[in-house]
């Protein structure tokens, strides 16, 4: 691995990375049963300083920012090597937000280039939201012989002749603005510098190692902070091997770790649950016997593990099972959200660790990771090298928010001061999470401070940006919460947002007001909407400009017994 | 070559016996995360069996977003 502390940025890291181990594999892109490509370090280089170059040539300079919005692919880290190369910064967008929320980002980024895939692009120009934002040049890849490109370049074809030259940053410079989600209201752009990458890199990979030869299968959005540390920059930085597939469908993510012998793999806790569900269904189905002697080397498995994991030995005990995970696997990191314990227990059976942990986009990924030792289902790990936690107004069960400082902490929320302030303070990220630690320095969370829910597929819903939905319900007023928020619970799991509703005088929640409600959950996106309706029937409490106060009317909602105040739709 | 209203039928009828529903029960506006009440996960294993009934490649972008069945049999529909 390289000495990131002798780096001041990510860019010049990587470039030197590209020298280092410039003979072995980098990237590996499927699709389907298909190998489309297979890229060494020397070959990544030979596709990104072309494009670097011809960034240079078009302009773009140190502190300008680009956006990717693209799937998981080669030319995803392709291009975000190129831009770190010349000095840019980095705004990564979820391709799985929808086109009026990508342009909303792309303004409030203040990003100038646009790298994309053709299909998002032919969505994102048919979308008109173009006019707002400050793109100016836009690159699109893959785009079919014909089409039309609507003034976007072919990524292809972007080329600069001679070589680029390199443009250091320092490391409290900008590296990239990533957001963790407010697409509503109130857009939360992370400014993550160089030192957060580059602290954050070293941290983890001192728990997590990654050498040449490893093979990181990446299915976590690479716009996502884990991923992209752990599906680019960590595994870039030490010689490892990153696999890309272009389709996530079940079948070929399972094909792929026989076929592509992989180290590790990053995912959200809705996949890895159901990955337990499909295992569990086919150690059910099992003939009597052949169960009972599977259910004892589990068992012997277990008492072999208690203090430790022991790849080899699992590995031998368990062969069909590793053999389905390609028989290299020693790792699934979990992330996004909250995992059930059983979940992480089961696999921790068969022998196969579930790298477990918690952490936040605004603290450059990870704060806490179960170090193994020995595996702990019931936290979240320990706080990582770095990281200082402490839990700050603790309530009688011994419970607070979760406080964080390092040196990977965010710089801040771009363009809102106000919101920065309110998070750090004094150093310290305010975290918004409840939880303790434990006699043995692990973190255990348990619920929520903030107004927020967390899906299981990872996904942060601010209810305030999903209001717009129901703008112009006919009622007096409304307003979205996050149930918890309303009526603590001492839980991460089972988290719905409810919508609250303020009727006319003489109105009713008639059948014809839940039709034109369920009409507008019907807008959002699966695992936006809304759960229940709650009916308060008094004026919202408002400050003087006539926003609502969120915390007093949570106050007078709690007064509320929840299991009859929600009405489920 | 089918029409869309064939492909639509065909896809409605796979999704019931793919989700064990009874023939007819499912309608081309009907959002199939609601009406199902699956996640995205068992969305794309949906699509892979239907990938294999009609005989195409349906990449993940084309389904990106679409949530009911009439937008994604469409979808089917320009590939077949």
């Amino acid at each position: 691995m390289l000495d990131l502390s002798q780096y001041q940025s990510v860019g010049a890291a990587l470039k030197d990375a590209l020298d280092r181990f410039a003979s072995e594999v980098c990237l590996i892109e499927a699709d389907r049963e298909r190998e489309k490509e297979r890229l060494t370090y020397r070959d990544f280089r030979e596709r990104a300083h072309p494009l670097a170059k011809a960034l240079q040539d078009a302009g773009f300079s140190a502190g300008d920012r680009a956006s990717i919005i693209m799937t998981n692919q080669a030319k995803w880290l392709i291009s975000a090597y190129a831009v770190f190369f010349v000095g840019g910064v980095l705004v990564p967008l979820d391709y799985k937000l929808t086109p009026d929320e990508q342009w909303q980002l792309l303004k409030h980024s203040g990003a100038t280039v646009l790298i994309t895939e053709y299909p998002t692009w032919r969505q994102l120009n048919a979308s008109g939201g173009r006019a707002s934002a400050n793109v100016q040049t836009v690159l699109v890849t893959e785009a079919p012989p014909n089409a039309e490109l609507a003034g976007a370049r072919r990524w292809e074809e972007f080329r600069g002749t001679s070589d680029p030259a390199f443009v250091l940053r320092v490391r409290k410079d900008i590296a990239s603005i990533v957001y963790s989600s407010g697409t509503g209201g109130r857009p939360k752009g992370c400014m993550m510098t160089h030192e957060n990458y580059l602290e954050q890199c070293v941290a983890l990979t001192s728990i997590y190692p990654f050498w040449p030869g490893v093979r990181y299968l990446s299915i976590l959005p690479t716009n996502h902070a884990i991923d992209f540390m752990v599906g680019f920059f960590g595994p870039f930085t030490c010689g490892a091997a990153v696999v890309h597939l272009r389709t996530l469908r079940p079948e070929y993510v399972r094909a792929a770790f026989p076929k592509y012998k992989i180290t590790y793999v990053s995912l959200v806790p809705l996949v890895l649950k159901n990955l337990q569900k499909g295992l569990q269904a086919r150690f059910d189905a099992l003939p009597a016997g052949k169960r009972k002697i599977f259910n004892t080397l589990v068992a012997v498995n277990k008492i072999l593990t208690k203090r430790r994991p022991r790849l080899a030995i699992s590995r031998l005990l368990l062969k069909p099972v590793h053999e389905a995970f390609g028989g290299e696997l020693r790792a699934i990191i979990v992330g996004g959200a909250f995992t059930e314990p059983q979940t992480l227990q089961f696999f921790y059976d068969l022998g196969i660790p579930v790298a477990n942990g918690y952490g936040l986009t605004e603290a450059g990924t990870a704060i806490t990771v179960n170090d193994l030792k020995p595996f702990r289902a019931d936290t979240v790990g320990k706080p990582l090298p770095g990281m200082e936690v402490r839990i700050l107004n603790l309530a009688s069960d011994g419970i607070g928010e979760v406080a964080v400082r390092s040196k990977t902490i965010m710089a801040g929320y771009l363009n809102d001061p106000e919101l920065t302030a309110e998070t750090i303070v004094d150093g310290w990220l305010m975290t918004g999470d409840l939880g303790k630690i434990d006699e043995h320095g692990h973190l255990q969370l348990r619920g929520r401070k903030k107004n927020i829910i967390v899906t299981e597929e990872g996904k942060n819903i601010y209810p305030e940006d999903i209001e717009s939905v129901f703008e112009g319900l006919p009622v007096k007023e409304f307003c979205v919460f996050a149930a918890n928020y309303i009526w603590p619970k001492r839980s991460m799991t089972g988290e719905q947002l409810v919508l609250v509703l303020h009727l006319e005088p003489g109105q009713s929640l008639s059948d014809e007001l839940r039709r034109e409600i369920n009409a507008r959950n019907q807008r959002l996106l699966n695992y936006k909407r809304i759960h229940g309706v709650v009916l308060l029937e008094e004026d919202f409490p408002r400050t003087a400009s006539l926003k609502i106060k969120r915390n007093v009317l949570a106050e007078r909602l709690a007064k509320l017994d929840r299991a009859a105040a929600v009405l489920l739709l | 070559m089918r029409t869309l209203e064939q492909t639509t039928q065909e896809v409605l009828d796979l999704a019931a016996k793919h989700f064990q529903l009874p023939a007819g029960s499912l309608a081309p506006e009907d959002d199939f995360f609601k009406k199902l009440g699956i996640d995205s996960l068992q969305t794309l294993e949906m699509l892979s069996r239907l990938e294999n009934h009609f005989g195409i490649e349906l990449p993940d972008y084309e389904v990106q977003g679409v949530s009911n069945f009439k937008t994604l049999a469409e979808r089917i529909q320009s590939r077949l």
